[in-house]
């Protein structure tokens, strides 16, 4: 090299001389794309192949196959093909419930929606209610019932047991179950109780063992109340995720968002405080956010209390002044009392319109909680104790007694009722070896799973959409269930097992039918019984509130109760330990995977997590700074991460980790719900199994667990995550937000207006463009997504999966970048950096505000991906539309690469009928095709897709209206999308209807050559500058921040 | 020297339009010459009341009744003439009422008919009346049936009648006459060749000089014609191009089933349901105005009338032992469309008022049903650009034919309101 010339280094690896550098150094791109199976094909292969494929379709062109068109041979009158039916019922999962309406094709269920008509689950769906109907095309599920792990007959099934049944009377009989809230259930389970002596124990996934017990001490009720978060201005949250993995979040995400929409004529909105260790969805959508150990909420309510005390007490209670809470004052210096004080202050200025809420399974915590609820007087406004829930009953003490028994080898038969205590119970799971004593095991379960595995019977139950069943989610708020398809396999609902085995000659439908004969002599009605009961299964749910519905709530003397608490929590507060290098494991509910009970579901195992976005595993989350203490080497572009080795009372596992911003210091989060060994192929060894970690030793399920060691094992692992660039960058096209504050002085506050800079000065985008605009005559389909309203819960990601035949890709495919997910939502966090500083603004904040934002295609009317194809297999329509012809595409893929969104999705794959993809149950096996929409094609190998409105339903709704001579009506079309939406975020409709939604959201003044004008000032087109006019508008976000 | 292939074809053409036109002709004399006479008698009705009439008849008497044919119930033609308008009309409203009452005539065709009982029909007297006109109608009509078949076919026969069979006699006539025009001009060479040659030996050699004598002795030689550039080239072009043009119309039929007649597990003739009978198509389509499919009809169906008509018959025998097997009757499917196309029958038939025939041809005059249209993309479009829209009194359209024509003058096609977009079909 001769002197004077400068050597440049395309980067370090260069000057390393690195040899893996060296290897690809010829290749033009330094990351392997592997495609299976091109790499070894030559010239020579191809020619060949192209020969045979010649050869081969003309001879297959000779003849057509033959196909056939086959009829009923008695044709149900209800039943058309081609025509959907749809059907009131109830989605029961574990402890969960839903009132639905099952949408049918040829008699099978293809999609659930929520019922409307119901008050308790508001006609709206979650993530897993939306997957349960592809549980029912499992093709993991028994087909028949088992014998001693041999395939039988019910009738031989039913003799054996009964005949064990009789022959021990002396030793205990266990049901053991989830909290079941069908009143027709409980008589069922009773009569067989009476008759062959048993106990019915029932258990929750997630224990609510403390508020029960709290409540019950409190007002003598051992039920959940019902809260009103709409009727709350201030919400404090100890944890409690009641946006996410909480019982019917469906309800509370509809409560806490109606006080968060605002526009120009309201200016108001509730504000949430959050003090949480893992960042959650509630955490998430919190105003103020602290992050904070969970082992200190004690002291944080304590302290709460005893401001409140201080501040109000003389004014509510003003027969006694309340006491104040005594604990050892040196722990005070560990939590925020700057913002707690603020807290408080925002409490006594709503008194009556505010609510705490904790997930503390602690007993004298919750009652704390209760109490100053009480102080705030919040019974009777935001909480009602009268319309109880019952679908959280679960008792954990019962379980002490029961594993007594199990010790002393003292029960006789075990029932277990659709439950898999062994994975999911933190007593049962500890006791597996115990239960060779038990001369009679049973199970329910639909599959042979780690429970199911260790009975000599499994019975297996019909899924919830072929069974007959009453619900009473809310006391006195009833829900019906009904079969929308025949059974698929031999399977027989439980309680028909339980009827026959108490020698009851009855079905379990006429069962149901007779409960409802007599409930109908209660509610004074008259007609005759078949209208009233065909009228309850039409509509699905019925309330029917007894007249002696008293209004009463309690308001007993705190007194009585704070002698209790107040040792009790010291004694929680004296536990804490200031100072170490352990950590406090904080186990959670997710909302993708959630239990585990649907394990086996692609659909939900593809879902990204609505926070970490990581899915096909579940991961250790990690404080940055803690992170940088353990050496967590992470990398985004190939995603790959350490694994960290836990260490809990000896024990070790290895975890893969991640870097989770929000994350409190010292503590770390995993989720439950993984690890199963027997779900089924999709289920079977994904990530790790939580409920493992549980301690059987306390007598209440404990998910907080301290004093576990965290060290870096130094292996890398890949962990699929769908969004690895975590901020925005302070681009304020993409994210716009504002505070409350600033919003109420100016509407318009926090706009982003990009000017191009003209030589007839600075002009907004739209006055310079090239484009001639559109006229849409008929129809112009826009959608409006609201920001404040979206907690990014992700059913919509469900919703949209179903019903537009989206495939699952798997892990591998997942790292590839190669998702399908036509709508997403992506999630960003904010940074503390400065807008100039480039690189610091990469890095998420340590506690940062985060912004969900559901991104599919925005239908532009100035579409970049229609220009550049070159086949025009992406055109626009009439209606505004971005139409994809998927037998036209070629699969260039130019569309794709000028999309200013990515919101484009190639098949890389054919990932239906190939054995590659058998985790894409949905389009691999006869049973799982079921399940696919027969309105929208499955898509091939080599062409692009994307979200295309749901055109299937808005050609069905043009075609209804075209049918029924009139103009479409606003609701006639309806996105899957926006249908399972519980906040209405998502707005849809046609603007050129003057009396729709959608342009009464959006005010829409004028439209001009298909540009809207719009006085909503909240609502922005992401990515204006670009000038590609998109059909979806977003509303801006505001924040109602306190400011400490 | 190149002969360009058009040239080819001009001269094969013109012959060919001649003798097209002679053909034309002899098919328009062979058409044999009918004697069309108007039933000068027949009286007339009035037409609303025919045609309502006529609706009532075809939804609901034509499961049991033809004019012409005894169904299930006796043919009713000229059934006025048998009976009294009061009897009929009470006949048809109770008909088990009449018969009770000892009717010797109610009677007598009770028991002629397999003692079936007739359905009792909730008329007003009005549509009694509207029916009964329309089978008076019916019956006298008989003769302008053939009328019409006879206009038709002469109205044909001039302008596409030229079915291919005809094509291929024409073309044959044509090589025919080609052959016979070279023999002659053969023939003709020959002998002025062998007269220049008498009259040259006559005079001894004077008339024609060498070259001229070379000339006229040269013999044709078809070995050198075929090895001569000329000939290969024009037979290689014509051969690669005669091969590359029906490869490219090969492939374009990949797909494309029209004409498709498979056999089908039950003889079901439509010509004896839809042509004889008359039957609605709808009465056994269930789907076509309410759903996307038209509906292959369910064998309950076939039982409303196959349960007491023709049971002896062995194709029956195989609807009535799948209907007490309860097992379905496998149909081949005639019209398939692929998957990624979506076709929905409620939106042509109830919302576009388009005939069934229009796509599935003359459906009541097949005994095997086959694929009548191409079912091609392309068949579809064009009739999406020909077709107007059915905006008559539909609220749906009103807006937009109003914006259609105060931009233009022609009628609103299909097109014109995005029937030609991609996602109205694909999806």
């Amino acid at each position: 090299m001769s002197k004077g010339n400068k050597t440049y280094w395309k980067g370090i690896e260069q000057l390393k001389n690195d040899p893996s550098f060296v290897k690809n150094a010829q290749n033009e791109f330094p990351e392997f794309l592997p495609i299976k199976g091109s790499s070894n094909n030559s010239r020579r292969d191809f020619l060949k192949m192209m020969g045979f494929g010649i050869a081969a379709v003309s001879t297959v062109a000779c003849e057509a196959p033959v196909k056939y068109a086959i009829p009923h041979v008695d044709k149900p009158v209800d039943l058309d093909p081609s025509l959907a039916n749809y059907y009131a019922s109830t989605y029961t999962m574990g402890s969960d419930y839903c009132s639905v309406v099952v949408k049918t094709r040829e008699g099978r269920p293809i999609k659930i929606d929520g019922n409307k008509f119901s008050k308790v689950s508001v006609g709206c769906t979650s993530s897993q209610v939306e997957s349960s109907v592809l549980s029912l095309y499992d093709k993991q599920r028994l087909v028949s019932p088992m014998l001693d792990n041999k395939e039988t007959t019910w009738s031989e099934l039913d003799k054996y047991v009964k005949r064990k049944l009789s022959s021990e009377t002396s030793r205990k009989k266990y049901i053991v179950s989830h909290s079941i809230n069908s009143p027709s259930t409980h008589d069922v389970i009773k009569l067989f109780c009476e008759k062959h002596n048993a106990v019915h124990i029932q258990y929750d996934n997630i224990s609510y063992n403390g508020m029960l017990d709290a409540n019950f001490e409190h007002y003598g009720k051992r039920k959940l109340p019902s809260y009103d978060f709409s009727k709350a201005d201030v919400v404090v949250s100890f944890g409690y995720d009641f946006l996410g993995g909480s019982f019917n979040h469906n309800l509370f995400n509809k409560q806490f968002t109606e006080r968060r929409v605002v526009h120009r004529d309201n200016r108001e909105m509730s504000r949430l405080y959050t003090f949480e260790p893992n960042l959650s969805l509630t955490g998430a959508n919190s105003d103020n956010r602290i992050p904070t150990k969970s082992s200190l909420y004690p002291i944080y309510l304590s302290e709460l209390w005893n401001i409140l005390s201080s501040k109000i007490g003389k004014n509510v209670f003003a027969k006694y002044k309340p006491p104040i809470i005594k604990y050892d004052s040196s722990k005070k210096s560990l939590i925020n009392l700057d913002i707690l004080e603020k807290v408080a202050d925002d409490l006594v200025e709503n008194i009556g319109r505010s609510l705490i809420v904790s997930d503390s399974n602690n007993k004298s915590v919750q009652l704390l909680v209760n109490l100053i609820n009480e102080q705030l007087g919040n019974y009777g406004k935001t909480i009602n104790v009268n319309n109880s829930y019952n679908i959280r009953n679960g008792d954990d003490k019962i379980f002490n007694q029961f594993e007594s028994d199990i010790l002393q080898g003292d029960i006789s038969t075990l029932i277990f009722l659709n439950c898999n205590p062994v994975y999911d119970n933190f007593k049962i799971s500890k006791l597996k070896d115990q239960l060779d004593s038990v001369s009679l095991k049973i199970s329910t379960s639909d599959r042979i799973d780690e429970t199911s595995i260790l009975c000599d019977v499994i019975a297996p139950d019909s899924h919830f959409l072929e069974s007959w069943n009453d619900h009473e989610p809310v006391e006195n708020s009833f829900s019906f269930a009904q079969p929308t398809i025949n059974r698929i396999f031999d399977t027989r609902q439980h309680q028909d097992n339980f009827l026959i085995w108490s020698d009851q000659k009855i079905s379990y439908f006429n069962f149901i039918k007779n409960n409802w004969r007599n409930k109908q002599k209660l509610s004074n009605s008259d007609e005759p019984f078949q209208i009233f009961w065909d009228k309850l299964l039409y509509d699905g749910v019925a309330e029917f509130i007894p007249e002696k519905n008293k209004n009463e709530n309690p308001l007993p003397n705190p007194n009585k109760f704070l002698k209790n608490i107040n040792t009790d929590i010291n004694s929680l507060i004296d536990s804490i330990e200031t100072s170490s290098n352990e950590f406090e494991l904080n186990i959670y509910q997710n909302l993708t995977v959630s239990d585990g009970i649907q394990a086996n579901n692609p659909w939900l195992q593809e879902m990204p997590d609505p926070i970490s976005k990581v899915c096909w595993d579940n991961y250790i989350s990690v404080n940055p700074k803690d992170a940088n203490k353990l050496n967590i080497q992470t990398d985004a572009g190939t995603m790959s991460t350490n694994i960290l080795t836990l260490t809990l009372d000896g024990s070790s596992h290895d975890i893969p980790a991640i870097i989770q911003p929000g994350q409190a210091e010292g503590t770390v989060g995993l989720a439950l719900g993984y690890g199963r060994i027997l779900a089924g192929p999709v289920g079977d060894n994904v990530g790790f199994d939580a409920y493992s970690l549980l301690s059987s030793k306390s007598s209440t399920q404990n998910l907080t667990i301290s004093k576990v060691k965290l060290s870096n094992s130094g292996k890398t692992y890949r962990i699929a995550q769908t969004q690895t660039h975590e901020t925005i960058m302070a681009r304020e096209s993409v994210i716009q937000e504002t505070t409350l504050e600033e919003y109420k002085k100016n509407p318009s506050a926090g706009k982003y207006q990009f000017k191009v800079a003209t030589s007839k000065g600075k002009k907004k985008p739209e006055e310079v463009t090239l484009w001639n605009g559109h006229e849409y005559k008929n129809h112009h389909w826009v959608m409006s997504i609201d920001l404040n309203a979206c907690t990014g819960c992700g059913s919509c990601v469900i919703a949209c999966q179903v019903e537009n035949n989206i495939p699952v890709v798997g892990k591998e495919e997942v790292l590839n970048r190669r998702e399908m997910a036509w709508l997403r939502i992506d999630r960003y966090y904010s940074s503390d950096a400065d807008v100039d500083d480039l690189q610091g603004l990469e890095i998420a904040a340590e506690n940062p505000e985060v912004t969900f934002q559901p991104m599919m295609c925005q239908h532009c009317n100035n579409a970049p991906c229609e220009t550049v194809c070159p086949v025009a297999a992406t055109t626009h329509s009439s209606e505004g539309l971005n139409q994809m012809t998927y037998n036209r595409c070629i699969g260039t893929r130019y569309c794709a690469n000028n999309c200013p969104y990515k919101v484009r999705r190639f098949n890389w794959f054919k990932y239906h009928d190939n054995a590659q993809f058998d985790k894409n149950i949905a389009m691999n096996n006869d049973l799982g095709k079921m399940v696919l929409n027969p309105d929208v094609t499955v898509r091939s190998r080599g062409v692009m897709e994307k979200c295309s409105f749901c055109v299937q339903k808005i050609q069905e709704g043009k075609l209804l209206a075209k049918s029924e001579k009139r103009r479409l009506r606003d609701g006639d079309v309806k996105m899957a999308c926006g249908t399972a939406c519980s906040t209405n975020a998502i707005t849809f409709g046609d603007v050129n209807d003057v009396n729709s939604k959608i342009r009464k959201k959006l005010q829409v003044e004028k439209i001009d050559k298909a540009t809207l004008k719009l006085k909503e000032e909240r609502a922005y087109a992401v990515l204006d500058e670009i000038r590609v006019s998109p059909n979806v508008w977003y509303l801006r976000k505001v924040r109602n921040k306190n400011n400490v | 020297m190149q002969t360009k292939p058009t040239k080819l074809l001009v001269h094969f053409g013109v012959p060919f339009s001649q003798f097209f036109g002679l053909i034309l002709l002899s098919i328009l004399l062979s058409i044999p010459y009918q004697i069309i006479a108007q039933d000068e008698e027949s009286q007339e009705y009035d037409p609303s009341v025919v045609k309502n009439g006529e609706n009532l008849f075809k939804g609901n008497c034509t499961v049991c009744h033809a004019i012409n044919e005894v169904v299930i119930g006796p043919a009713l033609k000229d059934v006025h003439e048998r009976q009294t308008e009061e009897w009929i009309y009470a006949f048809i409203k109770n008909s088990q009422k009449v018969i009770k009452s000892g009717d010797e005539y109610a009677v007598n065709l009770y028991n002629e008919y397999n003692k079936t009982l007739m359905t009792s029909f909730d008329f007003s007297d009005e549509e009694l009346n509207a029916i009964l006109t329309y089978i008076k109608d019916e019956s006298s009509r008989e003769i302008q049936v053939v009328v019409a078949d006879a206009n038709q076919g002469l109205e044909g026969g001039e302008v596409s009648s030229v079915s291919s069979d005809n094509l291929y006699i024409s073309l044959g006539l044509n090589l025919i006459l080609l052959l016979i025009i070279i023999f002659v001009l053969f023939r003709f060479t020959n002998l002025s060749k062998k007269y220049v040659l008498l009259k040259d030996n006559q005079s001894k050699g004077k008339l024609l000089d060498e070259e001229d004598l070379e000339v006229v002795k040269s013999q044709f030689n078809i070995k050198k014609f075929i090895k001569s550039n000329k000939f290969v080239g024009i037979t290689s072009f014509i051969f690669i191009a005669v091969f590359v043009k029906s490869c490219i119309d090969g492939l374009y039929t990949i797909g494309i089933q029209q004409n498709y007649q498979p056999t089908q597990p039950i003889a079901f003739s439509h010509k004896i349901h839809a042509g004889q009978y008359e039957i609605d198509c709808n009465y056994c389509h269930t789907g076509v105005n309410i759903s996307k499919s038209a509906n292959i009809p369910s064998v309950n169906i076939c039982m409303n009338c196959h349960g007491v008509i023709n049971t002896d018959k062995p194709e029956i025998q195989k609807i009535l032992t799948a209907y007490e097997e309860n097992r379905p009757i496998e149909w081949v499917r005639v019209h398939n469309l692929p998957d990624l196309a979506y076709f929905n029958h409620k939106q042509h038939v109830a919302v576009g008022g388009i005939e069934c025939a229009t796509c599935h041809g003359p459906i009541e005059e097949m005994d095997v049903v086959y694929q009548y249209s191409e079912l091609t993309m392309g068949w579809c479009i064009n009739c999406h650009r020909e077709t107007e829209v059915n905006a008559k009194g539909n609220d749906y359209y009103k807006k937009l034919v109003e914006l259609h024509n105060s931009s233009s003058k022609k009628p609103m096609k299909v097109e014109d309101i995005g029937g030609l977009e991609c996602s109205k079909c694909h999806y």
